[in-house]
């Protein structure tokens, strides 16, 4: 087994992809895309921008100014999409099954299906593949607005990734788009169509959770739900030569999909563990979530089976609740001023919640304020969330069972309350619009989508409200708005496993092996008295760990096993047959069954021999066959071994040498050679 | 090993689905159903077989219930609340999320009766608590042992077959299933299995069906007719199901030839219905499914609201009442205002339990009906029988069989002589066992079994090894053959049969090993001796 990390990613819109070879079987995990790659680049320039960008390029010689950053310093061309660079070095046509476990991990697909060679299965939970095919398309029309602008591209090398070009740029921007060790160029590549979009959706195959698909008759893989987003999964590969589970950002708490099944993944011999959301989280000051509060420490040494389920979520619960009301409790104050409040958010979660939160701290302030949602796939993506059930928390079912609606937009749409559109300049929206407002519209890198233009009327409003994701680098974000005077607000939501929570985890599910992230290597210190080895992998090494078992399961029919004959060897005890069946290979198992076809079973003969020809039993089996016998022992002289050599006379004429590894008949008639063969395959243990 | 199904309700019969299967000691039972044609203790089935000291949560490993018709849960709530069942029990989500609706109405029948009751409100709620929702082909590992799967049935929304597996035993239960997409659903579908046993609905097991497009369009045609004569069309109809599918057949006709007679549903739980339908919207046919962002299917345009002065209110309408069949009810109080005018229809979707008003009026042509002993009504309104059903038909029964190919058939819910006939086609055509037992009857079958074995790589490795045989067809032969053989037999034929030397070998103590020849010696420790 060989698992290589492609690309650790980074925060909850870029997910970890990786490269695992299990079973002889290549199988990619995910193909994300870094759409905080969009930031190195200027949103659509506005009348008063272009005359900007115009004189830059006119004014031939742009110098570079070390770190003096400004907003001419962006990119003013269409931007380009940051792919994972580790992926390109692979032969797409050599990759056999690619999952995918977040609608996240969905959004580079198209690159890699639109590629020639490409014959992978690829396996998406429905949805995962329903709300990822949304997104995509969201992009698509959003970047479309680019291209309206720039006209369609000149050359296949966009000028800006010129090395005389890049060397001018702030180093801000340069990390960007070469990355830290600057050697990310390669994975830009221009957008994908909306027909690439469809073409790659066709080439999906939806699973449901826990369902058992088969990849050519050899690997088992499961999805269980893992609690981050709707559809958002982690895997179980169970091939012939053991299990491996694959665990993605995972969350113990949600108030809206499926929570984290870990119970599920228990007892598979390996692990990878690719959470890396801890990572991002404790790099953050602001965040105090990571300061160990009392409950969480004595909860370490514990494993999951002795705590109480409710206690373990609802302090997550808790918080993230909290969270939503000083938020809720931020916009209504906003709006009460007389400002609007946009929420750049793309976390379905979060958006959702604020949504049903901010209408009800509305309704109790009694304010008639109007809600947007400004997005090309807003009412279909709202429309779907309604009829995937299946997919979400449990208290979202309770209320399927109920009768009520899954989510409570769809009351809200109806009663008006909030106003779903497809784009900014669409005729409903401008007939209904009304200031102060709540907006939600992407894009939450503040460069393409509604919000570029919603920004720019509201950024330099003081009594106006921003409400960002956890963006790595929201100085970057604003840079094209500024001076922005709205207030800002940076909200962090979890989405993944706390870094307490690891080890009671991992000693919860009890694998044997677990390969963890070397970048958390420090932040988690697994106690001596672990029951599972641990190796460590870091990104672009291949990590080679030994699989469990080096023979593979065998299933064997009762009604062929009953014809079996046994041979038992006197000496160690041990019985033998001969197998004789058809074998098949199903659901990652070796089966044997009977076989009927008489044309296989022709030969009878013996395999293989063993054991010494004791010419004291040859001599006497001779003579009960009628036939009389001499014995000569001659020493070889060249291997200095005993050879002995049986003379027969009657009835028939041969001569039988008998050495320690080999018997040689010699004789002239084949039928007699053949009754001396009987006789000395009788005395040999034969199988 | 064996698998031992003991049936108790719907052995050669409709009505109280009520299988119990022991497999490798694991004891599960499909349906839980109660019949709708008794009122004494034959309506539940008789559960003290199971287990004769009232333990069922020992007896039990789980209950697994394929869809939300009263026939196949009534005595769900029973079971649990009353008899004390406190073990798993599985149904998919739209079973679950219907299911109380069903008996709610089941449980208000028979207190509207003045019947004794044999569960409450509060039982049903305390029951659903218990249920474990599935979705389809989602693989549930109810304990170490025992999986169970659901394939899509199409018979109603929701519903489903199971597949169980136990150790090396598999088998399947349909549960009630049809082959043909309808209105709303789709057809069945199931994964080509390797089953011991498949325990089959024969409700049709006779009947071949025509094509379901010329009856709708005779039951368009019919109901058109009427409203533009100025007739009122009446529509006995259980609430779920067939409700909904005759009623996006009528919604799209009325928006196709703009038609503006209103439509009418007499129950608050059909609209109740509806609501679930369009959250459940995934498990209905992919024509609806695709159109769910635009318009859901199930928000109906034409239908309004349903006051009882409608019934003696002038001019066309169309009215779903409840009950089915006439027996009783809003349909049966509607009938009798309606069915004096030979202006009016009256259409009977689907099949009618005999001493129902419904089944009165299908045989033969009365004039008169007698709805109770006093009361005689006179029947001028016209009939048309819908012959709707989401049960398959005999060809689609033959089909699922053939296509799972299992080793043993066994078949319930259906028709005592019907059945016989299907078992014989069965046996005869497919060469398949097939059983078809009475109600409290036990059938045993053998069950697959597998002896575990450990196989080396070299073993594997030899097995993938090619092996073709090439082999040439003779010249002469092809010759003499004709024009068309030749082209059908290639001159060289390529056979890759591939074969490979195995010795299984059993040491004291150890497991059984399955090693390539040549390492055989290996492990003996012995040389190898040629002869």
């Amino acid at each position: 087994m060989k698992f290589t990390c492609l690309s650790k990613g980074s925060g909850f819109h870029f997910p970890p992809c990786h490269m695992l070879n299990f079973c002889g079987i290549r199988i990619l995990f995910d193909c994300p895309l870094d759409l905080s790659g969009l930031m190195a680049f200027s949103p659509i320039p506005t009348s008063l921008d272009a005359l900007l960008f115009e004189e830059s390029n006119n004014n031939e010689k742009r110098h570079k100014i070390e770190d003096l950053l400004d907003a001419k310093s962006l990119i003013f061309a269409e931007p380009w999409y940051k792919t994972v660079n580790n992926l390109h070095l692979w032969n797409a046509s050599l990759i056999d099954v690619i999952l995918i476990s977040s609608p996240m991990g969905i959004m580079g697909l198209p690159f890699l299906t639109r590629r020639k060679g490409l014959s992978a299965k690829i396996y998406v939970t429905e949805a995962s593949a329903r709300l990822g095919q949304l997104m995509m398309e969201d992009l698509v029309s959003m970047h479309a607005e680019f291209r309206q602008f720039y006209g369609p591209e000149e050359s296949n090398f966009p000028p800006w990734l010129r090395q005389e070009e890049l060397e001018i740029l702030p180093s801000v921007l340069k990390d960007i788009l070469l990355g830290k060790d600057g050697v990310e160029s390669g994975g830009w590549t221009p957008m994908y169509s909306a027909a690439d979009v469809k073409d790659c959706i066709l080439k999906i195959d939806t699973v449901n959770y826990a369902q058992e698909v088969c990849y050519n008759g050899t690997l088992v893989i499961k999805a269980f739900s893992c609690g981050v987003e709707i559809g958002s999964c982690n895997w179980i590969l169970d091939g012939p030569k053991g299990d491996i589970a694959y665990l993605s950002s995972s969350c113990f708490f949600s108030a809206h999909t499926m929570t984290f099944d870990y119970r599920s993944l228990q007892g598979t011999s390996s692990l990878i563990y690719s959470d890396f959301s801890s990572l991002s989280d404790a790099q953050d000051i602001e965040d105090g979530d990571n300061n160990s509060d009392p409950t969480s420490d004595t909860l370490l040494p514990l494993s999951f089976q002795d705590m109480d389920e409710s206690s373990l979520n609802s302090d997550e619960n808790l918080e993230e609740k909290e969270k939503l009301v000083f938020i809720c409790s931020c916009a209504i104050e906003c709006v009460k001023d007389g400002g609007s409040v946009l929420i750049p958010i793309n976390r379905l979660g979060t958006i959702l919640q604020l949504l049903e939160e901010m209408t009800t701290s509305l309704e109790a302030s009694a304010m008639e304020v109007p809600i947007y949602i400004i997005s090309s796939v807003a009412e279909e993506l709202l429309a779907l969330l309604n009829i995937i059930p299946e997919w979400l928390c449990k208290q979202r079912q309770e209320r399927l069972f109920a009768g009520e609606p899954l989510f409570a937009h769809v009351k809200l749409q109806k009663e008006k309350k909030i106003h779903v559109v497809p784009n900014i300049h669409s005729h409903q929206l401008l007939m209904n619009w009304q200031e102060p407002c709540i907006v939600f519209c992407p894009h939450w890198s503040l460069r393409i989508g509604p919000v570029v233009h919603l920004l720019r009327r509201w950024c330099g409003d003081p009594k106006s409200l921003l409400i960002l994701e956890d963006i790595v680098n929201p100085e970057l974000a604003l840079l094209p708005f500024k001076p922005v005077a709205m207030k800002v607000l940076q909200c962090l939501f979890p989405s993944g496993i706390g870094l307490q929570k690891v080890q009671p985890l991992l000693k919860t599910l009890q694998p044997k092996t677990v390969m963890f992230p070397e970048d958390l290597r420090l932040k988690t210190s697994f106690s001596c008295e672990k029951s599972f080895s641990v190796s460590y992998y870091t990104e672009a090494e291949p990590l080679k760990v030994s699989c469990q078992k080096d023979s593979s399961e065998l299933k064997i029919a009762a009604d062929l096993a009953s014809q079996f004959y046994w041979k038992t060897f006197k000496k160690e005890g041990i019985n033998v047959t001969r197998l004789k069946g058809n074998l098949l290979m199903e659901n990652g198992r070796h089966h044997l069954l009977l076989d009927n076809n008489k044309k296989t079973s022709e030969s009878n003969s013996s395999l293989v021999r063993c054991g010494l020809a004791d010419y004291n039993k040859l001599l006497p089996a001779l003579s009960e066959m009628g036939i009389n016998a001499s014995i000569e022992i001659v020493k070889d002289d060249v291997e200095s071994q005993n050879v002995c050599l049986v003379h027969t006379k009657e009835p028939y004429k041969a001569l039988i040498e008998i050495g320690n590894t080999s018997t040689v008949i010699t004789t002239a008639d084949a039928n007699v050679a053949s009754i001396l063969y009987k006789a000395i395959d009788n005395i040999l243990d034969g199988v | 090993m064996a698998i031992e199904t003991l049936v108790l309700g719907a052995g050669q019969e409709v009505g109280k689905s009520c299988v119990v299967v022991n497999i490798n000691g694991k004891r599960i039972m499909f349906d839980c159903g109660m019949h709708m044609g008794y009122t004494d203790h034959r309506r539940f089935p008789d559960f003290s077989l199971i287990s004769p000291s009232g333990n069922f949560n020992d007896a039990l490993s789980c209950i697994i219930i394929t869809h939300f018709h009263l026939d196949h849960v009534g005595a769900l709530v029973y079971f649990t609340e009353v008899c004390g069942y406190r073990g798993p029990v599985y149904m998919t989500y739209p079973t679950k999320a219907l299911s109380p609706l069903m008996l709610e109405d089941f449980r208000k029948m028979v207190d509207r009766r003045g019947e004794e009751e044999q569960f409450t409100s509060e039982h049903i709620a305390e029951c659903m608590k218990k249920v474990i929702a599935v979705d389809l082909k989602q693989t549930v590992q109810v304990d170490e042992d025992l999986q169970i799967r659901a394939y899509y049935a199409g018979h109603v929304i929701g519903a489903a077959m199971f597949y169980v597996k136990v150790g090396d035993a598999e088998m399947v239960y349909t549960g009630d299933y049809n082959m043909t997409p309808d209105r709303h659903l789709g057809a069945a579908q199931i994964d080509r299995l390797r089953l011991d046993l498949l325990i089959t609905e024969s409700t049709y097991a006779t009947t071949i069906r025509d094509s379901k497009y010329a009856r709708e369009r005779e039951f368009l045609k019919a109901v058109h007719k009427c409203v533009s004569g100025g007739g009122k069309v009446l529509i006995p109809t259980f609430a779920l199901g067939r409700a909904q599918e005759l009623c996006i057949l009528l919604d799209d006709y009325w928006e196709r030839m703009n038609l503006k007679v209103p439509i009418y549903f007499s129950s608050g739980l059909t609209i109740q219905a509806n609501m679930y339908y369009k959250m459940l919207i995934s498990w209905t046919s992919q024509k609806i499914k695709d159109t769910y962002s635009t318009h859901s299917a199930f928000d109906f345009k034409n239908v309004h609201k349903f006051d009882k002065s409608i019934i003696d209110a002038p001019g066309p309408c169309v009215l779903f009442a409840t009950p089915g069949m006439i027996r009783g009810g809003l349909s049966l109080e509607v009938f009798k205002h309606w069915a004096p005018s030979e202006k009016n229809l009256v259409t009977l979707p689907g099949y009618c339990v005999v001493g129902t008003v419904g089944h009165k009026l299908t045989s033969g042509k009365p004039t008169k009906i007698d709805t109770d002993p006093d009361t005689q009504i006179d029947v001028r309104c016209q009939i048309h029988q819908l012959a709707f059903s989401p049960h398959t038909d005999s060809k689609g029964i033959m089909d699922l069989v053939k296509f799972l190919s299992p080793k043993h058939v066994m078949l319930v819910h259906g028709e005592k002589p019907k059945m016989a006939s299907l078992k014989e086609r069965i046996h005869s055509e497919l060469g398949i066992p097939c059983y078809t037992p009475a109600n409290n009857e036990t059938v045993s079958i053998p069950s697959t079994h597998y002896v575990n074995a450990e196989a080396s790589d070299t073993f594997i490795r030899n097995c993938l090894n090619p092996n073709f045989t090439f082999r040439k067809c003779n010249s002469v032969d092809t010759c003499n053959s004709t024009l068309i053989d030749r082209n059908l037999t290639p001159e060289l034929q390529v056979e890759d049969e591939r074969v490979v030397d195995g010795v299984l070998v059993m040491e004291n103590n150890k497991k059984a090993k399955i090693v390539q020849r040549d390492e055989l010696l290996l492990m003996l420790d012995e040389k190898k001796h040629e002869v």
